[in-house]
């Protein structure tokens, strides 16, 4: 069941992980200030890539920046490695790089990922790279760019926490279950890319080092390791993760974010495992046969 | 019982051979030629290479056959393609004033030196469809002028020696334009920055924006001073040389919007101008263009900004049909994770309100 591709099928006539080496080196001198200043959008001059904006060219781009010959990457979307769009990623950076591609978690040096952080806790050394559609958390407070920058210079967020409130107001909590917005290092907002807010703890002082492209938006910002991140909340409103009331019906875990799946046309659901190595592991490691 | 998602890779590969297949058509019918692209939508050919923001009909031919003629889809493969191009040099400003005219009209005057041209135009077709066209049949040649047209001054020059219209010189220093492919677009953006981006923004969006402009969306009181369309050269200096030598010609239209300006305290009223400059024969859009330019000049001219042809960012971050067809259409790209989010969410929201309704007999509940 696990997926490999073979460096047989690699392209001929373009640079080893398609970008040429001065928009790497552009890219990377954007992603090293964004390292230096947690949670701040650097701009970068986005380059026009072969897959389409909004489909994750933002993370290609710097997956394609930092990869190595020695790399071992995996690319998730929504948690699993066999959605559409992640086997077509990884087979582009499989065609144009001729790196090792795994779904283990733990194998990989870097991981690019669209909407989740995997189950199994990220270690030192690990790269997490995030798509991200949307960078700017204040997008939809305040359109205009030139004014959301202004307040983020000036560390200006009440706007947020009245938004928070008004939620809290209306719905007696707080209506973000994605996209929740966080503070890095104590300093910037920073717009987690649409990970459920399930996956938001998961930032905090995390080993590995997470960056964040945008490509659309041309912005790059980074939380590297071992750096706080904070959900907002109010101290009578706590910042509280989703919880289901069944286990994953495959691997029987309770700790994960589980995928709903329509099983019938009379409503009958079953509850599953959105991180699929995670899930496949578990049961490789109940029933060996499995795999 | 419930069988985890797997084959993607196989159905993409599927997916790529049906998509030749659809692509080449019915076998007995002979396959497109590029030549046959070039020669006979030469005006799909000229979107795809202006919105590409790459002048080569070869390309541009190759990626509408690449994508059955869906011309945004012809422009994101133009796209692609030119990112892994090197930037060898950088051409010196061409001169429209100096272009080989095929076609020159102005709205403004009767008459002009030079003289109105017509060209090739649909302007005046009756757009009748033309059966004649579907059998196939040879084509009566057009007349040819006895000698080539002259270069003729443009009427924006004419205008501006009585300083009716307002001068446009360089900014003091004549800073090198930023390279929008290059570099992040940042606001407030300068009047060559937003030009470059109209001009490889999106036909149908520049054309429903300046269509707003003139239904009293900030309205600019536009006249066509002259629309022009022909070749003009390129040049480059090469380091090694020092002087300009010519290195092919390309075709462009240019458009030049006359509009008028009341004047401020520091300004008499004088016309100014909306400018609109796009490669091959792309009129509409040219038009549109100037239209939009002008409206994005509200700022610098004094007037209040009210309308959405008149805002920066809503114009710029919205025109590159690349960007936003990709955006538009990543929604259909998995989205379970957020949507079992909301559906959390509104599960619980619907439980807090179910338990707040006084509880009732009401046989709504069991319809």
């Amino acid at each position: 069941m696990r997926i490999s591709t073979s460096a047989a099928d690699t392209m001929e006539g373009y640079n080893f992980a398609y970008l040429d080496e001065h928009t790497k080196r552009m890219i990377r001198r954007a992603i090293l200030k964004a390292i230096a200043i947690p949670g701040y959008q650097v701009p970068f001059g986005s380059r026009e890539m072969p897959l389409p904006y909004g489909w994750g060219t933002g993370g290609i781009q710097v997956t394609a920046a930092i990869i190595g010959p020695d790399d071992v990457l995996k690319v998730i979307d929504q948690g699993s490695d066999d959605t559409t769009n992640a086997v077509n990623i990884r087979r582009f950076f499989a065609r144009t790089t001729g790196v090792k591609t795994t779904e283990r978690t733990g194998e990989a040096t870097i991981i690019q990922t669209r909407h989740r952080i995997p189950e199994t806790p990220l270690r030192d050394g690990q790269i997490i790279v995030y798509q991200v559609p949307i960078p700017e958390m204040l997008r939809w407070l305040e359109p205009r760019e030139a004014e959301t920058r202004k307040m983020h210079a000036l560390g200006e967020y009440g706007a947020m926490h009245v938004k928070l409130y008004e939620d809290i107001a209306h719905h007696g909590h707080i209506a973000a279950t994605y996209d929740y917005p966080v503070i890095v290092n104590e300093r910037y907002l920073m717009r987690p890319s649409p990970i459920p807010k399930f996956d938001n703890p998961k930032m905090h002082m995390n080993p590995a080092l997470q960056l964040f492209g945008a490509g659309r938006e041309k912005r790059i910002y980074a939380v590297p390791p071992y750096t706080a991140v904070r959900s907002l909340d109010f101290e009578d409103h706590p910042f509280e993760t989703q919880r289901w009331e069944h286990a994953c019906e495959l691997c029987g875990a309770t700790d994960s974010f589980l995928d709903e799946v329509i099983m019938d046309d009379r409503g009958k659901r079953m509850f599953v495992c959105s991180d699929s190595d995670y899930c496949l592991a578990r049961r490789e490691k109940q029933q060996p046969a499995v795999a | 019982m419930y069988v985890a998602v797997k084959g993607g890779e196989q159905a993409i590969l599927n997916s790529w051979r049906l998509l030749a297949e659809q692509r080449r058509g019915d076998t007995r019918a002979p396959e497109l030629t590029l030549a046959q692209i070039r020669g006979q939508l030469g005006l799909a050919v000229d979107r795809v290479m202006a919105e590409g923001s790459l002048y080569d009909p070869e390309l541009a031919a190759l990626a509408i056959k690449q994508a059955q003629g869906d011309v945004i889809e012809a422009v994101f493969l133009l796209r692609a393609y030119r990112t892994t191009l090197p930037r060898l040099g950088v051409s010196l400003p061409i001169d429209t004033g100096a272009m080989r005219l095929q076609r020159r009209i102005s709205a403004t005057y009767k008459d002009v030196p030079g003289g109105q041209v017509l060209g090739a135009t649909y302007d005046y077709t009756q757009r009748l469809l033309d059966f004649q066209l579907a059998a196939g049949g040879t084509v009566a040649s057009a007349a040819v002028a006895a000698s080539a047209l002259p270069a003729a001054p443009r009427i924006t020059e004419i205008m501006g020696s009585e300083g009716l219209l307002a001068a446009e010189t360089p900014a003091a220093d004549d800073p090198a334009p930023r390279d929008l492919t290059r570099e992040p677009l940042e606001f407030p953006a300068n009047r060559a920055l937003r030009l470059q981006n109209l001009a490889r923004g999106d036909e149908g969006f520049l054309l429903a924006l300046g269509y707003s402009t003139q239904r009293g969306y900030a309205n600019t009181h536009p006249f066509a001073g002259e629309i022009r369309q022909g070749t003009v050269s390129v040049e480059v200096v090469p380091e090694e040389l020092g002087f300009a030598i010519e290195i092919g010609e390309i075709a462009v239209t240019e458009c030049q919007m006359v509009n008028q300006f009341a004047g401020s305290a520091t300004q008499p009223p004088q016309f100014t101008r909306g400018y609109g400059l796009v490669f091959g024969a792309c009129e509409r859009k040219a038009m549109a263009m100037a239209l939009v330019d002008r409206s994005l000049r509200a700022e610098e001219l004094g007037e209040a900004v009210t309308a959405p042809a008149q805002m920066q960012e809503f114009v710029l971050y919205h025109s590159d049909n690349v960007e936003a067809s990709g955006f538009v259409q990543h929604l259909k790209l998995p989205h379970y994770v957020d949507f079992q989010s909301e559906l959390e969410l509104v599960r619980k929201l619907r439980a807090r309100y179910a338990a707040a309704q006084p509880k009732s007999t009401d046989t709504a509940e069991a319809a």
